[in-house]
């Protein structure tokens, strides 16, 4: 595990003094664009996200629904890599410095790009954590070590198929926290029972001090503060995506009503998450 | 780890056929890049698997399937003209056409089909480009009377008509799958979001000797047959083993299953014929992933893949929907860097030609994915001797390529 204190550990350290779980939520670099993209990470923080995700897009996402598919088409459309997107990361510390930010994608992009050079250029642009959704623990030693040695944290995800022989290894090496993924499937699909989340998320707290928060298939504030229950913390992804198309013009361009949509929406779930 | 340097350094020394390592890795290549949902199942299907291997009445029935319903083993055959013709090294066909379905996919589906059995799985889904592996998994889904559902990329249901209809003949859902470029690639992405949704009950049959392992080497392994075959019938035919081996890639499934048992005879010159649609200097206008890709990873290995510099997949083309995937099984991607395997690309109009050429002399028709191999035959025999003896594999017959073909040659039909 990591020696260094990452700004996800500082933040949920803050957040339990809270008694308050996280709300953390995704969305694509440079969707639909870059400079709305960037508009759109200022607009979560401000509407009450604690934790950002940050989609690197792929041609291929194949663990995602058709919303965030959508979402990663829009932004290479418009020109996104990964070199925008660190700079991406790299505006938004100048602006915000506690923040927690995870990168969340698939390995190929990284790969190309060069692991080594990848966690170097990561951690100067002030990202927190890595999800690679396609690297599983066994294989640790290609991605995981090296991120935990820059002092990243590799964040796993658990899901209803990793059995209890299974969790030891997966919590292994994990960092920063843990994502439960509520349902065999794919992002965006349906809402998970939230009883049948509670008893795996009781399952995976106790094997680990980590945080473990859950996402897949949330979309309103009243679905997050019935899944939250018992958890660290909710993702909110598709929703938030989804928010974005719907709001583009019919030339598939931005209109005023995109960051606002978005903001709405954070906040609903944020103002859910708190309500006590 | 010991052993595992040691497997790796006799592998270097003695064997090219003792892949992959216990983790699914052909030197680089391979692995299992897959989401933690589809981990665990990975991990079972390869248990499951090496139990198969290792039980000899699942040995047996797969073999009897072979023949009597699959009708091997498939002929080698010496044509004659085509070798007059060309003028060099005496050719010999390896008949996988005239298989049950009309290509070599039934040898894996039918293995395949009798692990899932094996493994209680009660709902079959596959990818398909040409529908080649498509009708053969409808086939034995049939034949089991299991639920098929089959993830075809919408650009390949149109211009693979005759093969969507066999499917639906034969019981099988066919989901058209409209995102990318509607073809192989994102037909195999569709078919992991099914499985990832349904991983409890579903098998997922894999057609290529590709995807994270255990596939590339169980799918190889069910191919192998072709090989295998292939040096006893020219034992019986010649007294001796070919001297050159040539395959056409997409995947690689026919390929390695002809290659594999011939790895380690070091005197067999063995040649892969990618796919080069428009020519590989045309960018994303080939197949070609080997000779005009790079390494990454994508559907769960790390292999050559078309790509652009920030990791994005290309869509390739060729006029063949069966080698029109920008990737390649990870084992061909390990044999290109050692040097044991030369990998070549044909163009769509070479292969066209080789189509046309092999037709009018052999009163065979191949299909469009084999013909790119012959065009490598057509170039490479009359360089070698009479006395060298070649075999290429006729992976599929062409009828489902004839309205392709028609539209190219302008012929009406």
């Amino acid at each position: 595990m990591t020696k260094h204190e990452t700004r996800i550990d500082v933040r949920f350290a803050a957040l339990k003094k809270q008694k308050r779980p996280a709300l953390i939520t995704f969305v694509t670099a440079g969707d639909p664009d870059l400079e709305t993209s960037a508009a759109i990470l200022d607009e979560l923080v401000k509407a009450g996200a604690d934790i950002i995700e940050l989609g690197m897009p792929f041609s291929d996402p194949m663990a995602d629904g058709p919303s965030i598919q959508a979402s990663s088409q829009r932004a290479l459309k418009a020109g996104q890599n990964m070199i925008k997107t660190l700079d991406m990361v790299r505006a938004f510390r100048a602006k915000d410095d506690a923040t927690p930010i995870v990168l969340m994608g698939y390995y190929n992009p990284i790969y190309v790009y060069g692991n080594e050079r990848f966690l170097k250029d990561a951690k100067a642009a002030g990202v927190d954590g890595l999800i690679v959704v396609d690297v599983p623990p066994e294989a640790d030693d290609e991605l995981c070590l090296p991120a935990l040695k820059a002092g990243l944290n590799f964040i796993r995800l658990a899901t209803p198929t990793t059995d209890a022989k299974r969790l030891p290894m997966v919590l292994q090496n994990t960092s920063g926290f843990v994502y439960y993924v509520s349902i065999t499937g794919i992002t965006g699909a349906a809402a998970p029972v939230a009883n049948d989340v509670h008893n795996e998320v009781k399952r995976i707290k106790s094997q680990t001090s980590l945080p473990v928060v859950v996402g897949f298939g949330v979309r309103t504030g009243e679905q997050a503060r019935a899944i939250a229950r018992g958890a660290d913390g909710v993702v909110v992804g598709s929703a938030i995506v989804s928010a974005i198309e719907k709001s583009l013009g019919s030339n598939g361009k931005p209109t005023e009503a995109t960051c606002e949509s978005v903001s709405r929406l954070v906040r609903e779930l944020s103002s859910a998450l708190s309500a006590d | 780890m010991a052993t595992k340097s040691i497997k790796a350094a006799e592998a270097a020394l003695n064997s090219f056929a003792t892949g992959p390592d216990d983790r699914g890795f052909f030197g680089i290549f391979g692995g299992r890049f897959v989401a933690e949902t589809l981990m665990p199942l990975i991990l079972d299907l390869e248990r499951a698997y090496e139990a198969a291997k290792a039980d000899p009445e699942f040995q047996r029935e797969l073999t009897d399937l072979g023949l009597h319903y699959a009708g091997r083993p498939s002929p080698l055959y010496f044509a004659e003209r085509m070798t007059a013709e060309l003028g060099g090294a005496k050719i010999y066909f390896k008949r996988e056409e005239l298989n049950h379905t009309g290509s070599h996919k039934i040898n894996n589906c039918l293995g395949q089909i009798l692990l899932a059995r094996r493994m209680g799985k009660t709902r079959i889904i596959a990818e398909t480009g040409a529908g080649q592996h498509g009708v053969a998994t409808a086939t034995v889904c049939a034949k089991y009377g299991m639920p098929c559902e089959v993830y075809m990329g919408a650009t390949d249901v149109e211009r693979q008509a005759p093969n969507v209809a066999r499917m639906a003949l034969l019981g099988a859902k066919i989901n058209p799958v409209t995102s990318g470029a509607g073809t192989l690639k994102d037909a195999m992405n569709e078919a992991l979001r099914d499985w990832v949704t349904n991983v409890r009950d579903t098998y997922y049959l894999i057609g290529t000797a590709a995807g994270p392992h255990p596939y590339p080497a169980m799918v190889r392994d069910f191919q192998a047959i072709i090989g295998r075959e292939v040096r006893e019938q020219m034992m019986e035919a010649e007294g001796r083993l070919p001297d050159t081996l040539v395959a056409c890639i997409g995947g690689g499934s026919n390929a390695i299953g002809l290659f594999h048992p011939f790895l380690d005879d070091k005197d067999v010159a063995i040649y892969g014929v990618e796919a080069g649609g428009h020519g590989v200097d045309v960018e994303n206008g080939h197949a070609a992933s080997m000779t005009g890709g790079s390494p990454g990873v994508l559907h769960g290995n790390r292999t050559y893949l078309l790509q652009d510099g920030d990791g994005q997949i290309l869509e390739g083309h060729s006029i063949s929907a069966g080698l029109d995937y920008p990737g390649v099984g990870p084992e061909h991607s390990w044999l290109k860097d050692i040097g044991r395997v030369t990998y070549v690309p044909a163009t769509d109009a070479e292969a066209l030609d080789a189509l046309t050429f092999c037709t009018r002399l052999e009163g065979i028709i191949p299909a469009l994915e084999s013909s790119h191999a012959l065009a490598h035959v057509k170039r490479l025999a009359p360089t070698l001797p009479n006395e060298h003896l070649l075999v290429v594999n006729i992976s599929g017959r062409g009828d489902k390529d004839l309205a392709t073909v028609a539209k190219h040659l302008g012929m009406k039909i």
